[in-house]
């Protein structure tokens, strides 16, 4: 679309010149230099994963010496369907990344509309700053402190104890893993739907109340649709960061708390049957490409 | 373009790009090493060569520490590498990854010694060329977990039991038995290792009060035999509060109140009765199942000279007992003992460095679950059976 802005000029003389002729000629070739090496990359390094990723799952691990067997079969498929508790973990790991992803954008909706439409610019600075001070610090670290906010003797139970509501035995639970995800994730809901306030034209709410629309209505039929693309952004976020995470269930997660990702961790990194984990790895494949699609027929892609 | 348009395609780009640059901003890159694998088995060797200058381990952190490498480097030249392993089978990955010539030593736990053997990831070691070897304690000499055949396998370095720990103030009267990590009283307030080898802890209780199972030894078990001990975990599971990972992590459940009674190592005792926590240890009525470490040589070690030369500086007494001390465990040596009581007053009979045999025979070390039972049989199910059924317990 620049092609019509410029001004054409005389070609310089020397390599260079003729260099940026060709160039400016052959739109094929500029893309071609600028698309190897992240094209490379992503061909290489990223989709090449993947495949060796599916492919692997195939294979097998000979137990005595714990090489991999080339050999083609479908038994770790078969086991993932067949044994009830893989079952149960991918659907605990789907159910707390659905509940998380939800809690976040409840929380995020009125905060966010609060940033982006009522306060003011210097308020809008410090809510900016708030909401990334987390990531400022290290994830291990904030999991761990919510370990003691959680825990039998710790802040949560010393505060309901202190006004006299007794106390709270959520620590090392689904709960728990439920409250550190919903945090750890919350910046990320926040963003998108904070700049999806933003950029909602003021025009179309006084339009909306010219029409003799009350806030509710403006804010339900007005505002939330121009904002839905904002939370559906956040909440590929939310999903897919809870649904592949391993470190937060190993650290506040009790007796049954195993996600997807502890089982492949273990496979890989301790039992290195590497099949398997990969077998199971496919599971939140599949489950995010589902996640897209729906999104996708929402509408949410339609302007990317 | 017309206005209103790039405001609405406005409102799907600027969300996504701001959380991209969010999630970038976390992003977390994470790159994996391979190495070349020129494999050199030699033989049996019979007397220690010049140091190659450099030694890489595989080690339980905090086996490295520099209170005993920083000499060790100094009087013979290697420069030891350590790369800390987590689990004793991340050990084993290691040890075979690279065609197996990254690492010249692995101080494995006996549920990862004989898996080691059997792959012939390790070569035998020759006992002659540690002048210490002598005065370990006579079970640790040529322990079934590291000796296979008359070879030795490596140098057995420290052991310890897998005791019972319970908080003093909330578990009255005080146990006897293991029963009380089963008893629903304790609901919600028991802990034990997050561990396919704790399936061993269950067995050895069942042998005892179900003799009917024909259990006798709890590595080694057959599936009816294991199936009786996952029942067992599995009823337990509702009572567990957290099956942990890391020593830091059962000491920060007793310390913070969310579990009164566990299976631990003495460290984790160790530590709570330094910060003044009301618990206690003890060795139940039933035994206790325990680990011993074994320093062993990689088949095709790069730098064999350091690994012997290191393998005798930390069977030496002095060596042994500040490593017993700074991990919390029990020295193979013997002659260890006065050199532990000189840096800890009391820490000799502490860590049972003196106890007699009958103490030590009351522990069934941790061993590698294999087909073969023992007894010519080999109807007995390994131990990728009993990593499924360890995620099974757990799930």
């Amino acid at each position: 679309m620049s092609a019509e802005a410029t001004v054409r000029r005389a070609p310089r003389g020397g390599l260079r010149g003729r260099a940026s002729a060709v160039l400016f000629r052959r739109a094929w070739l500029r893309a071609v230099l600028l698309l190897s090496a992240p094209g490379a990359w992503f061909v290489l390094i990223y989709l090449a994963a993947l495949a060796i990723l599916f492919v692997s799952a195939f294979w097998r691990v000979d137990g005595f010496t714990g090489k991999l067997v080339h050999a083609w079969n479908v038994d770790n498929f078969r086991q993932l369907v067949e044994n009830p508790t893989y079952r149960t973990i991918a659907l605990r790991t789907i159910g707390i990344a659905a509940a998380v992803t939800v809690t976040d954008a409840l929380l995020a909706i009125p905060f966010a509309y609060f940033a982006a439409r009522l306060a003011s610019r210097r308020l809008q600075a410090v809510l900016f700053v708030i909401v990334l001070v987390p990531l400022w610090t290290s994830y291990l670290v904030r999991v761990y402190a919510w370990r003691l906010i959680l825990a039998k003797d710790g802040i949560v139970n010393w505060a309901l104890h202190g006004i006299g509501l007794g106390s709270v035995d959520v620590a090392y639970s689904n709960w728990a893993m439920w409250i550190v995800f919903s945090y750890i994730w919350l910046p990320f809901m926040i963003l998108p739907v904070w700049v999806a306030f933003e950029r909602v034209p003021a025009s179309f709410l006084e339009a909306s109340a010219d029409l003799g629309a009350r806030a509710r209505t403006t804010f339900r039929r007005v505002l939330l649709p121009l904002v839905l693309p904002g939370v559906v952004a956040g909440s590929i976020f939310t999903f897919s960061l809870t649904l592949g995470d391993f470190i937060t269930p190993t650290l506040v997660g009790g007796a049954g708390s195993d996600f997807i990702g502890n089982v492949v961790y273990r496979n890989v990194g301790i039992a290195s049957n590497v099949p398997f984990a990969a077998a199971f790895a496919t599971i939140p494949l599949l489950v995010m490409a589902v996640y897209l699609a729906i999104a996708r027929r929402l509408g949410a892609f339609e302007a990317l | 373009m017309v206005k209103h348009d790039s405001r609405q395609q406005g409102a799907w780009r600027a969300p996504l790009g701001a959380a991209l640059v969010t999630l970038a901003a976390m992003a977390i890159v994470a790159c994996g090493g391979s190495g070349s694998s020129s494999a050199s088995r030699t033989a049996t060797a019979a007397s220690i060569g010049k140091g190659e200058g450099k030694l890489n381990v595989i080690a339980w952190e905090g086996y490295t520490d520099p209170k005993w490498v920083k000499p060790f480097e100094q009087q013979t030249g290697c420069q030891v590498n350590a790369k800390y392993a987590g689990s004793s089978d991340e050990m084993v990955t290691l040890m075979r990854q690279g065609g197996g010539s990254q690492y010249d030593l692995v101080s494995a736990s006996g549920d990862a010694s004989l898996r080691l053997i059997r792959g012939g990831d390790v070569q035998a070691v020759n006992v002659n060329l540690i002048p210490d070897w002598v005065n370990f304690i006579p079970q640790l000499k040529s322990p079934p977990h590291n000796t296979v055949g008359g070879k030795h396998y490596g140098v057995s370095l420290q052991w310890g039991p897998n005791s019972l720990l319970y908080d003093t103030s909330k578990v009255t009267p005080a146990p006897t038995s293991w029963s009380v990590i089963y008893d629903p009283r304790y609901r919600g307030r028991i802990t034990v290792p997050d561990n396919p080898i704790q399936i061993a802890d269950a067995a050895l209780y069942l042998s005892k009060h179900q003799p009917s199972l024909g259990i006798s030894d709890p590595y080694e078990l057959t599936a009816s035999q294991l199936d009786a001990a996952k029942q067992l975990l599995k009823q337990q599971r509702p009572l567990i509060k957290k099956y942990w990972a890391l020593a830091s992590d059962e000491i920060d459940l007793f310390r913070n109140g969310d579990a009164v009674v566990g299976a631990a190592w003495p460290y984790q005792t160790n530590t709570l009765q330094a910060d003044k926590a009301p618990v206690k240890d003890m060795i139940p009525s039933e035994g206790a199942t325990g680990w011993a470490d074994t320093w062993m040589l990689s088949a095709h070690a790069q730098h064999p000279n350091c690994a012997y030369q290191w393998m005798r500086w930390v069977s030496t007494p002095k060596v042994q007992a500040q490593q017993a001390l700074s991990f919390g465990e029990t020295p193979a040596n013997t002659t260890a003992c006065p050199f532990m009581d000189q840096i800890e007053k009391g820490s000799c009979a502490r860590y049972h460095a003196n106890a007699p045999a009958s103490y030590f025979d009351s522990i069934r070390f941790w061993k590698t679950p294999t087909t073969d039972c023992g007894n010519g049989r080999n109807d007995c199910v390994d131990y990728g059976a009993w990593q499924q059924a360890w995620t099974e317990v757990k799930g």
